[in-house]
C-alpha cells in the first residue's frame, strides 16, 4: 500500500515534441492518497484511460515520473508495481470453477492451500458467490462473471491499488445498483486503494470519495460530488455533470449584481472588477431554479417545453435567446406559457472565460 | 403503415426466446421495448425485420400477411449497438449508398442527403471519413443511412450504448424530433428505463420474451398494471414489500405494519406486494400518514444533490434516494418513512390492485 504520486507528468503518442498539442495529456502533478476511492471521469477522448495506463504500468509517460511513496516507478512493469486491473469485459477463466478463478492469483504467486481456502471462502461470501464456488464461469451469467473478475481484484491482500477500467458499463441498470454498492461495501471492509475510470457521472459521484475530472487532455477539476455539483471551477464540469447539465448563460455582474437581460438580481456575494475577461457567465443548476406564476416580480420567461421524466419534470424556457433547463416537481401542472424563473442566488456561480470566479461574501 | 404482430412466438431448440407476442404499430410512432438484457428485443427485432421466422403466430402489414417473407423482400432498416458505416467512403456517401442502391438520379440524392444531413446535424462533416467523427457522429451516420433509405420500419437495437453519457443525452434529445419528421415506425430497444422516459412515446416493457405492458410511455411508467412492468420500468430499483392483510393492517413478518385507510379496505384478507419508488421513501414524516420502519444503512452514494442510501429491512433492500447530501455510517440503524399515498400494491397473481392517491388523480 503507498502513495501514489505522478509528478510532472505529460504524454505524447508520437513521441517527445515541442508541439503542445502533440500531447494526448497535458502536464500535471497529482497524488492518490493511500486507501481513497477516486474516480476518473471524463468524454471519450479526454486522457484519462491514457492517465490509468501510466499508473498501472502499461505506458511509460513522455514526461515526469510515477512514485509510489519515495520509490520512482516509471519504468516498472504492472506486475512490478503490485496492482490489480479489472476492465470493461470480465477476464476469466471460463473452463475454471468460481473457486479455481479467484484462487488463480495466489496460486501464481505461489501461496499455499492452507492460506487461499478461507481467504476464497471469505471473499465469495462478501461478493454473494458462495452458492456458485464450485460451478463453471462459463454457465454463469454477465454481471456474476463481472463479480468474478472483481474477486479477482480483490483476492490479494498485498496490492498497492485496484484499477478499474468502466467496469459496469456491459452490466444491465438494475444489477449495476447491486454491484456499485457491493464494491462501495468491500472497499470500506478493505481500504485499498481504488482508482476508478468512466465516463458515467452517476457511477464515478456514487463511487468516489473524490473525483477528478478530465477535459482535453487535462485535469480541469478535483473534487468531492459535492464541489463538483455545487462549485464546478470550469463551465464544462458545469455541463458534464448533472443531467440536465448547469445552465450556462451569457451575463453582467457589477459588485452584487447581476445583470441578466433587462433584469437586476441580487447575488450573494460581491465581484471586483470583471474587465479582464472577454466573456462572462453566469452558472446555475436545473434544481436551483424554480418556477414562478407569471404575474409574480421577477425574470420573465417563456416556457418551451415541459417533460415528464418520471420521478421529476423537466422545464424548458426561455430568455431571449437562452433556454434554462429548470427541475419541476413530479406533480406540477403548467398550463400558462409564460412563467416567472427564480433564481436560488446561493447557488449562483459566476465564471470569467469559463473558469469560475470566487467573489467575496 | 400499420405493422401487427399477433400471437408471435420463437422457440430455439426448446428454449421460448418469443412468447405469443402481440402488438400493433403505427406509423410515424416511436416504440420501445424495455427489458434487461436476453428479455426478447433483440430477437422480437429480427421478427420485426423478417430476419427471423416466429415458430407460430403472423406478421401483418397493412393487414397483409407478410410472415415468412426475407428482410429483402421488405422495407426495413436496422441501427445496431456498435455503429456501422463504410470506413472508406464519406460521410456523404455513407448517406448516399442506400439511395444510390435504389437508383436514384444525382439531383435527387443529393437533395435527400442534405435534408437527412441538416436532420441530424451532420451538414458540416459531409466530406469527412467515418473514423474521422467522434462516436457521436458516427452513430448519427449510421442512422442517416437508416433514414436515407427512406424504410417504412426502422429497428435501433440500444443504439446509444456505446456513447459517452453526454452524447448520449444529446442524441437522445434530438431523436425524438428526427423521428416525428419521417413517417416511418420506429422501435427502438434499451435496457434503460430512464432512456425510454426521455424518449417518450410508446413503450412495451419485456421480461422472459413476453410483453407486459404496452401503451404511452408515461403512462406505462406511472400507471404498470402488473409487478413485472413496474419492476421493469424503475431505475433505482423499486422498493417491494411482501405483506399479508389481515383485517384492518398488513403485516411483513413482525416487522412492518401498515393500518388499511384510504382505498385498501375493500382488498380481501391475502397476500399482496407494496411497491413504492425510492424517491417515495423519506428520511423524516412528511404526513400524518407516514409509516416509520427500522432499518440497516448498507451503503450510502452521493451524486452531489442527492443521496442513495441503501438499507437493508429485515432481509428486504430498499433504496431511499433523498435530496441533499446524508451520510451514515455503515450498519447504522435508521428510521425511515412510508407514504401509503405513494403505493402501488399487488395482488397475488402480480397484477395492479391499487394505484397512489396522487397518480389517481392526475
Amino acid at each position: 500500500m503507498a502513495n501514489i504520486t505522478l509528478r510532472e507528468i505529460a504524454h505524447s503518442y508520437s513521441g517527445p515534441s515541442d508541439n503542445p498539442d502533440d500531447f494526448a495529456l497535458k502536464r500535471l502533478d497529482l497524488t492518490w492518497k493511500n486507501g481513497n476511492c477516486y474516480a476518473l471521469l471524463g468524454p471519450s477522448g479526454c486522457g484519462k484511460t491514457t492517465l490509468l495506463n501510466i499508473i498501472s504500468g502499461l505506458l511509460v509517460p513522455t514526461l515526469g515520473d510515477v512514485l509510489f511513496d519515495d520509490r520512482v516507478v516509471t519504468k516498472l512493469s504492472t506486475e512490478q508495481r503490485n496492482i490489480a486491473q479489472i476492465f470493461q469485459f470480465p477476464v476469466i477463466y471460463d473452463t475454471m470453477t468460481v473457486f479455481q478463478n479467484l484462487a488463480f492469483p495466489l496460486r501464481n504467486r505461489g501461496r499455499t492451500r492452507k492460506e487461499i481456502e478461507p481467504r476464497v471462502i471469505e471473499l465469495a461470501k462478501m461478493l454473494g458467490l458462495e452458492n456458485d464456488l464450485y460451478s463453471k464461469a462459463q454457465h454463469l451469467t454477465a454481471d456474476a462473471k463481472q463479480k468474478i473478475s472483481l474477486g479477482r481484484g480483490l483476492i490479494r491482500q498485498s496490492v498497492n491499488a485496484i484499477l478499474f477500467d468502466e467496469p459496469l458499463t456491459v452490466i444491465d441498470p438494475h444489477l449495476k445498483w447491486a454491484l456499485r454498492s457491493q464494491l462501495k461495501r468491500l472497499h470500506k471492509q478493505f481500504g485499498f486503494t481504488m482508482i476508478y475510470v468512466t465516463h458515467d457521472q452517476t457511477e464515478a459521484l456514487t463511487f468516489a470519495d473524490e473525483v477528478v475530472v478530465m477535459y482535453e487532455g487535462a485535469i480541469v477539476q478535483v473534487g468531492t460530488p459535492e464541489d463538483l455539483f455545487e462549485r464546478p471551477e470550469h463551465t464544462f464540469v458545469g455541463y458534464f455533470i448533472g443531467s440536465p447539465g448547469m445552465n450556462i448563460v451569457p451575463c453582467r455582474v457589477e459588485g452584487n449584481i447581476l445583470r441578466l437581460q433587462e433584469y437586476d438580481l441580487p447575488l450573494d456575494r460581491s465581484y471586483g472588477d470583471l474587465s479582464r475577461f472577454s466573456k462572462i457567465e453566469l452558472g446555475i443548476r436545473p434544481e436551483y431554479l424554480s418556477l414562478a406564476p407569471p404575474a409574480a416580480e421577477g425574470v420573465r420567461v417563456d416556457i418551451v417545453k415541459l417533460d415528464d421524466i418520471g420521478s421529476h419534470k423537466i422545464a424548458r424556457v426561455r430568455l431571449d435567446d437562452h433556454i434554462f433547463n429548470v427541475i419541476v416537481p413530479e406533480l406540477t401542472e403548467m398550463t400558462a406559457d409564460q412563467a416567472t424563473l427564480v433564481l436560488d442566488p446561493q447557488h449562483i456561480n459566476i465564471y470569467g472565460d469559463d473558469i469560475r470566479i470566487g467573489g467575496e461574501r | 403503415m400499420e405493422l401487427e404482430l399477433q400471437n408471435i412466438s420463437k422457440m430455439v431448440g426448446k428454449e421460448m426466446h418469443i412468447a405469443d407476442v402481440s402488438l400493433k404499430l403505427e406509423s410515424a410512432t416511436l416504440n420501445i421495448l424495455l427489458g434487461p438484457t436476453l428479455s426478447g428485443k433483440t430477437s422480437l427485432m429480427r421478427l420485426m425485420a423478417g430476419l427471423d421466422k416466429p415458430t407460430s403466430g403472423r406478421l401483418l402489414v397493412d393487414g397483409e400477411d407478410v410472415t415468412g417473407l426475407p428482410v429483402q423482400k421488405r422495407n426495413v432498416a436496422m441501427v445496431y449497438q456498435q455503429f456501422i458505416n463504410y470506413p472508406n467512403l464519406s460521410v456523404y456517401e455513407n448517406i448516399a449508398s442506400p439511395l444510390k442502391i435504389g437508383g436514384a438520379s444525382k439531383k435527387e440524392i443529393a437533395a435527400k442527403v442534405d435534408e437527412i444531413a441538416g436532420l441530424l446535424k451532420l451538414g458540416d462533416m459531409l466530406g469527412r471519413q467515418p473514423l474521422e467523427l467522434s462516436g457521436g457522429q458516427q452513430q448519427r451516420t449510421a442512422l442517416a443511412r437508416a433514414l436515407a433509405k427512406g424504410a417504412d420500419l426502422v429497428l435501433l437495437d440500444e443504439p446509444l450504448a456505446n456513447l459517452d453519457y453526454k452524447l448520449r443525452e444529446e442524441l437522445r434529445e434530438e431523436l425524438p424530433r428526427i423521428f416525428s419528421a419521417t413517417g416511418a415506425i420506429f422501435v427502438y430497444a434499451t435496457t434503460e428505463p430512464s432512456e425510454a422516459l426521455l424518449l417518450g412515446g410508446n413503450t412495451a416493457a419485456l421480461h422472459q420474451g413476453r410483453i407486459y405492458q404496452f401503451g404511452k410511455t408515461i403512462e406505462v411508467f406511472h400507471r404498470p398494471d402488473n409487478l413485472i412492468t413496474a419492476q421493469t420500468f424503475s431505475d433505482p430499483p423499486l422498493n417491494t414489500l411482501p405483506v399479508t392483510k389481515l383485517n384492518n393492517r398488513m403485516l411483513f413478518k413482525s416487522h412492518v405494519e401498515i393500518p388499511v385507510m384510504g382505498d385498501l379496505p375493500a382488498l380481501p384478507d391475502a397476500d399482496y406486494t407494496i411497491t413504492f419508488r425510492p424517491h417515495h421513501l423519506y428520511l423524516q414524516p412528511n404526513s400524518e400518514k407516514a409509516i416509520g420502519v427500522k432499518a440497516k444503512v448498507v451503503v450510502t452514494e452521493i451524486t452531489g444533490s442527492e443521496s442513495y442510501i441503501h438499507i437493508d429491512v429485515a432481509g428486504l433492500r430498499w433504496v431511499v434516494l433523498a435530496h441533499s447530501i446524508h451520510t451514515f455510517d455503515v450498519e447504522e440503524t435508521i428510521e425511515v418513512f412510508l407514504n401509503p399515498d405513494t403505493f402501488y400494491v399487488f395482488d397475488s397473481s402480480d397484477k395492479l390492485v391499487v394505484t397512489p392517491a396522487h397518480m389517481a388523480a392526475v
